[in-house]
């Protein structure tokens, strides 16, 4: 009941671990300092690489609940990979945030700041900390899975128009560096090595935490199942003992 | 029945609940005031600051009321099974929805007319140019109401529905207030020509919410 075969998946979460000793390595002593930011830049290193993956794990969620409403391929499998990359996206959107509050204290001087990206990004957030809070709200599953992938949709929709207003609205973050056409991509060649490199790490951690968190939500399932059946059983067993109804003229179930 | 009437009917009846249980109008209005009320206790109304922030506090009371108004609109449905009613009668359910957004609209324009006169009377604003205010009113409410009836019906019969509402619809429709927001301000401002780019987006918006709930309301209907 796993994404992965075990061993691909054991293997997967020591090359992640492998990767991010790497990129602790390079980020910290590696590449340069920047000439302007000096060491508070290596964050760098850490907090586009969360971006990147929290968008990447909100575009899976919204992909899986397609695939998930999509007739033919309805399958209880995209409901659960949806729900795993969501809680991942929240985890790396959080992640995110954080460092870029810690990065931005030493180099705007402020531990938050009213710029388009970072009003966006905390929307973000909580879009899907509210498709979590749909998650846990307990249903059959069949109806959680619709009302879920629905309300992730919806959720993926409007993304690009609050991101659309609130650039609207204010913008102050420095602009994007690796995907800017006229820029064409201007860092230095190790710095680009780690940030890339990160990207990698965080991807790994990103499939290895999914595969992880889909046998997570499989083993509840399972158990949630075993549960009931239980349960059930004891009630066929408990209804068929004479004696134990409170009245007796009751009729044994059976 | 063409969707029309279909539509027409389901409002009806909603507007009908309304005319004779008056829920919006005796509690969900007076929320609203108060909560007018509580920003000047909060802003000091002594130092211009109340003026300046009008339309942001007035979007906001206009948010929260939406909040109840949203849940006000599916707990009729939840007395006497009116859902498995609404769900047997055959009616079209891009129509029940339409109906229900359009009965929430509605009563949204009014609350939005009666706290406007509060702004303007409490907080010493001058609404000039109508045009460009009434459209982006226009076009927030269409927003909030299908929003809110894609939400209310997403969580319908739902333990917890009360919490989960607010915190799955207040981040969706951001955009909608900082649209109506900024609009507002611009109007206000005698700036009108600033506000149209944002009737745009919140028209953009309006679509979009409006499509998605005649796709969604049905499947999620049938599960509620």
């Amino acid at each position: 009941m796993t994404l992965l075969k075990p061993a691909v998946g054991r293997a997967l979460g020591w090359a992640a671990l492998a990767a991010l000793v790497v990129l602790a390595l390079f980020g910290l002593w590696g590449a340069p300092p920047d000439d302007v930011q000096g060491d508070a830049q290596r964050l760098m290193y850490l907090h586009v690489p969360a971006a990147w993956i929290a968008y990447l794990a909100f575009g899976v969620t919204a992909f899986s609940s397609a695939l998930w409403l999509w007739p033919r391929t309805r399958a209880a499998v995209w409901d659960r990979i949806a729900g795993s990359s969501a809680e991942l996206g929240v985890l790396f959107t959080a992640l995110t945030l954080m460092l870029g509050s810690l990065w931005g204290r030493p180099v705007w001087g402020v531990w938050w700041a009213w710029d388009a990206r970072l009003v966006t990004t905390a929307v973000l957030l909580f879009l899907y900390l509210g498709y979590l809070a749909l998650r846990k709200v307990p249903a059959a599953p069949e109806a959680r899975a619709k009302r879920c992938a629905i309300a992730a949709l919806i959720a993926f929709v409007d993304v690009p128009l609050v991101h659309f207003s609130v650039s609207w609205w204010r913008t102050l973050h420095q602009e994007a560096t690796v995907f800017d056409p006229e820029l064409k991509a201007n860092i230095h060649g190790v710095m680009a090595f780690t940030l890339w490199w990160g990207v990698l790490a965080f991807t790994l951690v990103y499939v290895y935490l999914l595969d992880r968190r889909y046998r997570l939500e499989s083993l509840e399932e399972d158990l949630e199942q075993r549960e009931l059946e239980q349960a059930i059983a004891e009630r066929v067993a408990g209804a068929g003992t004479p004696g134990r109804g409170s009245r007796k003229e009751e009729v044994p179930v059976g | 029945m063409n969707l029309a009437q279909e539509v027409g009917l389901v409002a009806g009846k909603d507007l009908r609940i309304e005319r004779r249980a008056r829920v919006t109008l005796q509690q969900i209005l007076p929320f609203g005031a108060i909560v007018l009320l509580l920003f000047a206790f909060a802003l000091d109304p002594d130092r211009g600051v109340l003026r300046r922030v009008a339309p942001g506090l007035f979007w906001v009371a206009v948010l929260l009321a939406v909040l109840l108004a949203v849940s006000r609109a599916f707990t009729i449905e939840t007395e006497h099974a009116a859902r498995d009613g609404l769900r047997l009668s055959g009616l079209d359910p891009a129509a029940i929805f339409l109906g229900k957004a359009a009965a929430i609209a509605v009563q949204l324009v009014v609350l939005e007319a009666l706290l406007a006169a509060g702004v303007v009377l409490l907080f010493d604003v001058s609404l000039s140019s109508i045009g460009p205010l009434v459209l982006a009113t226009l076009a927030a409410t269409v927003g909030l109401a299908a929003t809110g009836t894609l939400y209310g019906v997403l969580a319908v019969g739902l333990r917890m529905r009360e919490t989960l509402v607010p915190v799955l619809l207040l981040p969706v429709v951001s955009p909608v207030l900082l649209g109506a927001t900024r609009a507002w301000e611009a109007a206000i401002d005698g700036a009108p020509s600033d506000a149209w780019p944002w009737v745009g987006v919140l028209s953009v918006f309006a679509v979009l919410a409006v499509g998605a709930g005649m796709l969604a309301f049905g499947p999620l209907l049938e599960e509620a």
